[in-house]
């Protein structure tokens, strides 16, 4: 354990024998207070990293023993094309949903962020998806791509469209579909983020743009979104990891389909596991998906230690 | 005062209805369609909310082909288990981070921060050995104990720290002065003046345990002890083609959470602003 070295650095004084044993009682009974927490999460966190480990290296199916089979699974990967087909439609969802959700979040909270009658009705409304059900809610949204008789259908209709898009049937167009139901549901959650962020904006820098005779768009594009840009940067990266663990929403309306066209790597982990039954290959998957996940909340923590000290 | 009409006002006004009503459909479709008639979802045109005739038979076939009522006690159960001990076990810990200097500390702080950046889906698969190794498999401690310990814990544990750290420290010194332990210390005078925090950590528990599927999807297959999420899509599976009843069981599981936000719209909002803080 590294205790004796924080301890000294602690301490950097000699203590004497009364503070000394003053400090042990005091450490007993600060473990008292932390030992569920470090008991609980050393078994079902830090021993299950561990054992995951262990099983990506192993071919295990539940039923028969673990055996060691050293890094066949992730050898495997290379040449799997499903996991490609998963990594691409998860690298298509984060382009399609991570821009356009911070875009909407962002324009959703200015506009809210006034005095306007009804603006607490809006704000709720906006933000209610975000605290749904993805799986009760992913229901719903299966009858509104339904083709023949769902809403989205019947208005392109409406419009004009003499043949609109079969969603979630079409290769083409499934992953659009669930973009959008993503989109949908994500975006109030960042919306109320930035509107915490708008509080932060001093009135005076626009009371000072105005006697300027700075425009509306000019303010926005000159005070709003630069003095947003740490909310925006936390939003993305959180919104990123959301992307990556697309799974629910995939789960009730597509499971994967039309060909593989809407399996994310989450999805793909799932199945493999416990529709397969391959413990020890999906272990690696979900290492791979680590790492990646790993890196990106690094970076964010790592940035925020940066604004911390600068702030 | 004279009322002066904008133009673009009038423009903001319409943008914001319109995508209110986009935000709000998917709810008011369902509920409304809870009441229709099979017949009557197929063939209508799906802006026409009202049902024709209105009928409850949707409800009740929804709890006679599953227990929906066991479903929603189980959720419940969960839902204010899992945060009520998480939150507990977390200002525990909090507090011996944010007042008392002891051995091993920053060891087991750079732990919990790790814990901290660790996707869930990564110990899904040895968690779920350990449970079955347990046998906890179809049980109720499968649900709470693993979901108890993650990540959530931990962020718990950060939040009551930096709640604990704004709390003047004169009114624990005075009791430690006065004989009270740190246990009582913590029990009798922090934890009651956290109250505010610890209801938005309540309420965010709360949220994701009513919504939580993927973990307890794994772990229970037997209808009494399953949570409503898991039983909704077993009724998805069971019944490919009953909308009707299929959205009885999504209104289900949609309006009671629907419900505490009304009440607590609050503590969902600061909820959102410290875990946009605190980086999950």
């Amino acid at each position: 354990m590294a205790t004796s070295l924080s301890d000294s650095a602690l301490s950097p004084t000699l203590p004497s024998t009364g503070s000394r044993r003053r400090r042990r009682r005091e450490t007993l009974t600060a473990w008292s207070f932390i030992l569920p927490a470090v008991i609980g999460l050393g078994i079902f966190v830090y021993g299950a990293l561990v054992y995951s480990l262990y099983i990506s290296f192993t071919s295990w199916d539940l039923l028969t023993p673990a055996k060691w089979v050293g890094l066949a699974n992730y050898a495997r990967l290379f040449r799997d094309e499903s996991f490609h087909q998963c990594m691409y439609n998860t690298l298509y969802f984060v382009v399609a949903i991570v821009p356009a959700g911070i875009a909407l979040a962002m324009a959703m909270a200015v506009a809210l962020n006034r005095p306007l009658k009804g603006v607490a009705f809006f704000r709720a409304a906006y933000y209610m998806p975000s605290i749904t059900s993805t799986v009760a809610i992913g229901l719903v949204w299966l009858w509104i791509f339904n083709p023949d008789q769902g809403i989205l259908n019947t208005i392109l209709r409406a419009l004009g469209a003499t043949n609109p898009p079969r969603w979630l049937e079409s290769m083409r167009w499934a992953k659009l579909g669930l973009s959008i139901m993503r989109l949908w549901q994500v975006s109030g959650y960042y919306m109320i983020m930035y509107l915490a962020g708008l509080q932060n904006i001093p009135k005076e820098l626009y009371e000072a743009a105005e006697t300027d005779g700075a425009t509306p768009w000019q303010k926005t594009r000159h005070i709003t979104v630069p003095l947003l840009s740490n909310t925006t940067f936390f939003a993305t990266v959180m919104l990123l990891i959301e992307v990556f663990n697309l799974f629910e929403a995939v789960y009730v309306m597509t499971e994967g389909r039309p060909g593989g066209s809407t399996n994310t790597v989450l999805y793909y982990i799932y199945t493999e596991a416990f529709q397969s039954y391959r413990m020890g290959y999906a272990s690696a998957i979900a290492w791979v998906l680590f790492v990646i996940l790993f890196v990106a909340t690094l970076v964010q923590f790592m940035v925020r230690r940066r604004n911390e000290r600068v702030g | 005062m004279k009322v002066k009409i904008r133009p673009d006002q009038v423009v903001l006004y319409v943008v914001l209805v319109l995508l209110a009503a986009i935000m709000i459909y998917p709810f008011v479709w369902s509920v409304t369609a809870s009441f229709k008639t099979n017949r009557q979802i197929f063939s209508g045109n799906p802006l026409n909310l009202i049902p024709h005739p209105a009928t409850l038979d949707n409800y009740r076939q929804a709890f006679a082909l599953m227990p929906f009522g066991r479903f929603l006690l189980n959720s419940a159960m969960l839902a204010i288990v899992v945060p009520a001990a998480s939150i507990l076990i977390g200002s525990m810990a909090a507090y011996a981070f944010a007042r008392m200097d002891f051995t091993g500390r920053d060891f087991i702080f750079l732990a919990l921060l790790g814990v901290m950046m660790m996707p869930g889906h990564i110990t899904l698969i040895p968690r779920f050995a350990l449970v079955r190794k347990l046998g906890w498999i179809n049980k109720y401690t499968a649900l709470i104990i693993p979901a108890i310990f993650s990540g959530q814990l931990v962020f718990n544990i950060f939040l009551m720290r930096q709640h604990f750290l704004s709390v003047p420290k004169e009114l624990e010194e005075a009791a430690l002065i006065d004989g009270c332990s740190r246990w009582g210390v913590w029990w009798k005078v922090v934890m009651p003046n956290s109250r505010p925090a610890i209801a938005t950590l309540a309420i965010i528990g709360f949220k994701s345990e009513w919504n939580s599927f993927l973990w307890p999807n794994i772990v229970i297959n037997d209808y009494m002890k399953m949570p409503i999420q898991v039983g909704l899509s077993c009724l998805q599976s069971n019944m490919r083609t009953g909308w009707d009843v299929l959205m009885a069981g999504t209104t289900i599981a949609i309006i009671p959470l629907i419900i505490i936000f009304l009440c607590f719209q609050r503590f969902f909002i600061s909820g959102v602003m410290t875990s946009g803080m605190g980086g999950r």
